[in-house]
């Protein structure tokens, strides 16, 4: 592979290559994100990132007792997010273990929800701690089962304990299993990672390994997705690009809850990465919670009045 | 009596460590108190003022830079210096004042003292007038004074010696660098110790004298773009409104003062505040 | 939907019906308001609507606030204790920060800066300067200078146009807790929330006479400085005018302190961590129009990552929001005025003359009112009058150095020193610069910080006397040794 040129696959090239990375001042990096936060956006401008979040929402269910008919219903909502509302738009994909895969992508194209892809959580999610045996077999299931994405963890404590080829060599696998049939979403596990020196890092290491996505969070640990590293990884995009040519995309996952923080994700996107991000292909947001709000938000612009949750379908 | 005729001394200035000759080839009569001819010094030019800032600036990064400690030393051996040629200067006080032995010997262990005082300040001033500023933020901000530069001083006519320690020490153990200028009727008591900086550890251009007239020197003084600050101390509160309104040119610290305290040396430094973020 | 490739933001503007602006003022003189005789119009700098008419005060005027700040010092204010005073000023704090919107709506009209930094940073910033100086009026003693520290007397106090409210707090505050009683000027383009504080005095039920507020121009200035009754001058301004004035009290004994000119460098190590040194460039130079005395208005960039920060430089500032300023999401609102807009255009049509290569952020400016888009210029050299002379508007020259001595000693090539940038992820580099350079104020890895803890002020041109913090306290008593 040639890694866009970028490195040779050998420790000895990665090590160079990340060692010219600049370095990311917090302070500085908290304060840029505070004023894009305070970002006001009203009227036109708000209807239009709402409906484009909803686009981006990898509506996701992650827990020990999710159930086939948890999932059917997740995809059903996904496809069609208001039943009483046509004009809504369907979610980027739905997110699931690897063992609902299946479940969910019959179902998807069942009601007609080609469109809507499956997002599978791989490589021993959320710690990343198993053999790589098992992570390739994790992603092959997830693959040959119909996931057209996967987001993959990271080996965080190879990352933390300078192992940084190992992290390099573990994408570069996950990648080539995923081939042409899977985007390969990379999650850094940020609130794990700690600084946004290493949330740079990584996500460098990640786009030269061949990531398409790289992701902040499994949404198993606080913080996750804080807005300053979003821009760290934005601006690692944009720079990415500028080297490259190639536009890699981010997801935030964890903490996104409500439409206020979903928009200052857009503000970020659009004043960080630029436009051309704002599309589910560069951008999504992981998120469960998240989904119900924007369509309340939607339904109060409509509206004219403050909604209930009463009329949002709680899956 | 012995018939040996003195060897009298030519005083000269102290610039850059050297003693030379004015460059304008003048010089004035100093007479003592009975108007006996006593010297003819230096009556320094505009010109050799600017040679003495030339020398000062150039003095001045390195004199800075050296450490507190270092600084602290150097004028304690000043201190020392003096100390031991203190019956020349009680002569010379006696001489050309004409004020008692005693009162002259008090002049001179006033004089060793206040160096000594001085000295001790170096690596305290900055306890003293620094700080560390809780600003509202994430962000590590403290304050400390530092060296403002080159500045020139007008010493008093009397005390001759003590009048002019008050004028350099202050100034220099700042991290500044000195032109004084000499009391006009009793300038051999600054010669003299220049003499004691030549044979002490004071760098050259840190401390530069002249002697002449406060007419002549002053405004030359207070319109030079390349000194940063004035101790206008020895001369007559009627001039200070020309000079500090010829000063006002490149906004020079232009001050007098009254007593040998820190805010002296304060007052001829510059409190710089630094900001960084704290962060991970 | 999905139709609009860009995401545009909807106009957001703040609301104006917080404020109610008279059509007239007079001046605030012994605790009340006094008609005024001459007029001028203060107006909206962005869209050039009068807002109001001020007067122009004159010698009966300064007289009469003269004697009111005289009166009051002698008969009320020095006879309180500090313990009293500084209950005063936490009174004044609180009334501006419940006022807080109202202030910065006002000064947003007034001045043209946008909502967003009238809100966020003048306002607040001018409150706590008031709190700050409040705990300060009974502790004067611990002061370090002397243990019966006493206060000048009446301050004249004549500020600027670029943060009008907030260089008020500067000088006030610390006027009022030491004990003096002030007769203070605004600018003549920016009146309007010196007067709104002049009604939180009356709020706080602050004794006649403590605060005086006079408006008008150079000429009321002059009125000031040159007032026999006048113990202490403050001014923060000019260096040209600062000049002036210096000569003008040379003859006095009256103390002054004076915040001046700058053209502050920003110098960036190659080893900075380049996006948050983009943003501190931005931030350096485009605060507040550019308006700022201590404005980064130098980028001297290390020669090795001189093209990497241009271009990021380039497409950051291609995202500046110019505009409207009440819009909540603008960020570089109007030249304060018509005047000073001539002097930018003035400025950088020299630096196109000698050669120096301009660029500015793509951007529609609105048809009325004065601006400037956000502006850069490189191939400057040091003998450039754009790396010279303060611009004071959006304007960056950029110059590049090869070693760090050459970067400090570019730096430090100017007769200012107010304040200077360093970007660089090494400690040992930072301090050794902060070290080297000749400015009062050093922003590490950030710049344009402010606090009332935290002295300000210049080297050099750059002026007397710091302002904040202790040192910022010390100007406004005697007690010093020198004179």
């Amino acid at each position: 592979m040639s890694f866009y040129g970028l490195v040779d696959g050998t420790e000895a090239s990665l090590k160079k290559y990340l060692g010219s990375l600049s370095g990311v001042d917090q302070v500085g990096a908290d304060a840029r994100a505070a004023m894009l936060a305070t970002r006001s956006i009203k009227t036109t401008s708000k209807r239009w990132a709402i409906d484009t979040a909803i686009t981006m929402v990898d509506l996701t269910t992650l827990e020990g007792a999710d159930t086939p008919g948890k999932v059917k219903a997740l995809c059903t909502k996904a496809v069609r997010p208001d039943p009483t509302d046509a004009s809504v738009p369907s979610v980027g994909a739905v997110c699931v273990y690897n063992d609902m895969v299946g479940i969910a992508r019959t179902h998807l194209d069942l009601i007609g929800g080609h469109h809507v892809g499956v997002a599978a959580v791989s490589t021993a999610f959320p710690s990343g701690r198993a053999s790589m045996a098992v992570k390739i077999q994790d992603t092959k299931d997830a693959v040959e089962a119909g996931a057209s994405e996967i987001d993959m963890v990271i080996d965080r404590g190879a990352f933390l304990s300078g192992r940084y080829i190992e992290v390099f060599d573990e994408i570069v696998k996950i990648r080539d299993i995923c081939g042409t049939k899977a985007h390969l979403k990379v999650i850094f596990e940020t609130g794990e990672l700690v600084t946004y020196d290493n949330v740079r890092k990584a996500s460098f290491l990640a786009m030269a390994a061949g990531a398409d996505f790289i992701k902040t969070s499994t949404g198993k640990v606080a913080p996750a997705a804080t807005a300053p590293v979003v821009l760290v990884m934005l601006e690692a995009v944009r720079d990415f690009y500028a080297m490259t040519q190639v536009r890699i995309g981010v997801k935030p996952a964890g903490g996104i809850r409500n439409t206020k923080d979903a928009i200052k994700q857009l503000v970020l996107v659009n004043e960080t990465a630029g436009p051309e991000w704002l599309k589910p292909s560069l951008f999504r947001i992981g998120a469960s919670a998240l989904l119900n709000d924007l369509l309340m938000q939607r339904m109060k612009m409509d509206d004219g009045y403050y909604a209930s949750p009463q009329y949002v379908t709680i899956d | 009596m012995s018939n040996r005729i003195d060897v009298k001394k030519t005083y000269k200035l102290f610039i850059n460590g050297a003693f030379p000759r004015t460059e304008s080839g003048r010089t004035y009569e100093v007479k003592n108190a009975k108007g006996i001819f006593i010297a003819n010094p230096c009556l320094a030019s505009r010109k050799d003022l600017k040679d003495a800032v030339v020398a000062a600036r150039a003095a001045q990064h390195g004199w800075n830079k050296a450490t507190a400690y270092n600084k602290g030393q150097i004028l304690y051996r000043l201190a020392e210096m003096l100390e031991g040629r203190r019956a020349q200067f009680v002569d010379e006080i006696v001489t050309v004042t004409g004020v008692t032995k005693a009162k002259a010997e008090k002049e001179v262990t006033d004089s060793v003292d206040r160096l000594v005082w001085y000295a001790g300040w170096s690596d305290k001033i900055s306890s003293l007038s620094g700080a560390l500023n809780p600003v509202a933020g994430p962000y590590y901000n403290f304050t400390i004074p530092e060296s403002m530069g080159v500045i020139a001083a007008i010493a008093p006519e009397v005390p001759s010696l003590l009048g002019l320690i008050d004028s350099l020490a202050p100034i220099i153990v700042g991290g500044n660098t000195v032109i004084v200028l000499a009391s006009t009727k009793a300038p051999l008591s600054a010669m003299s110790f220049a003499e004691v900086i030549a044979t002490s550890d004071v760098p050259a251009g840190v401390i530069n004298i002249l002697t002449g007239k406060k007419d002549e020197i002053t405004p030359w003084m207070a319109s030079h773009m390349d000194i940063d600050g004035l101790d206008i101390s020895g001369l007559g509160a009627k001039k200070h409104a020309e000079i500090k309104f010829a000063g006002a040119e490149n906004i020079k610290r232009i001050y007098s003062f009254k007593n040998a305290d820190p805010g002296r040396i304060l007052a001829f430094m510059e409190n710089k505040t630094v900001w960084h973020p704290i962060g991970l | 939907m999905g139709e609009k490739l860009t995401f545009e933001y909807a106009p957001a503007p703040e609301s104006r019906a917080l404020v109610s602006i008279k059509p007239k003022y007079g001046h605030f003189i012994g605790g009340k308001f006094v008609a005024g005789s001459k007029h001028f119009p203060t107006i909206n700098p962005a869209t050039e609507e009068v807002l109001s008419q001020i007067a122009l005060a004159g010698k009966n005027d300064i007289d009469a606030a003269v004697k009111a700040a005289r009166k009051a010092y002698t008969t009320t204010w020095s006879k309180m204790s500090g313990k009293e005073r500084g209950k005063y000023l936490f009174r004044i704090a609180r009334i501006m920060q419940e006022r807080s919107r109202e202030f910065a709506v006002l000064e947003t009209l007034d001045n043209g800066k946008p909502i967003r930094e009238s809100r966020d940073v003048d306002v607040p910033l001018a409150a706590a300067h008031f709190f700050y100086h409040a705990g300060w009026a009974d502790k004067l003693e611990y002061a370090g200078l002397g243990t019966t520290p006493k206060a000048h007397g009446v301050a004249g106090q004549i500020i600027p146009w670029n943060f009008p409210l907030l260089m008020l707090a500067w000088k006030v505050a610390p006027a009022l807790a030491a004990g003096n009683t002030v007769v203070l000027k605004p600018a003549e383009t920016t009146s309007l929330t010196a007067l709104l504080f002049a009604e939180v005095c009356q709020q706080a039920e602050l004794p006649a006479g403590v605060v005086n507020i006079v408006t008008g121009d150079g000429s009321t200035g002059a009125l000031i400085v040159n007032h026999p009754g006048i113990d202490k001058i403050a001014f923060t301004g000019s260096t040209e005018v600062g000049k002036i004035i210096a000569r003008a009290v040379a003859p006095t004994n009256k103390s002054v302190t004076l915040e001046l000119g700058g053209k502050a460098a920003n110098i960036i190590f190659e080893d900075a961590a380049i996006d948050e040194s983009v943003e501190g460039i931005v931030n350096g130079i485009f605060f507040n129009q550019g308006h700022v005395c201590c404005a980064g208005s130098r980028l001297i960039l290390q020669e090795s990552i001189a093209d990497e920060v241009l271009e990021k430089l380039k497409n950051r500032m291609a995202k500046i929001r110019v505009g409207d300023p009440m819009d909540k999401n603008t960020d570089l609102g109007a030249i304060n005025s018509k005047e000073q807009l001539l002097k930018i255009r003035e400025l950088t049509a020299v630096g196109d003359s000698e050669g120096a290569q301009r660029w500015s952020a793509p951007c529609d400016l609105p048809g009325k009112g004065f601006w400037f888009a956000p502006t850069i210029f490189t191939g400057v050299t040091q003998a450039h009058r754009i790396a010279r002379e303060e611009i004071f508007g959006p304007v960056l020259s950029i110059l590049t150095f090869r070693t760090p001595q050459e970067g400090i000693d570019k730096a430090n090539n100017t007769p200012f020193g107010l304040s200077a940038g360093i970007w660089s992820e090494k400690g040992s580099k930072i301090l050794w610069a902060s070290q080297q350079l000749r400015a009062g104020v050093i922003w590490a890895n950030t710049f344009n910080k402010f606090d009332p803890t935290s002295p300000f002020g210049g080297y050099k041109e750059s002026g007397w006397g710091r302002e904040g913090g202790r040192h910022g306290l010390s100007a406004y008593l005697k007690g010093v040794s020198h004179e």
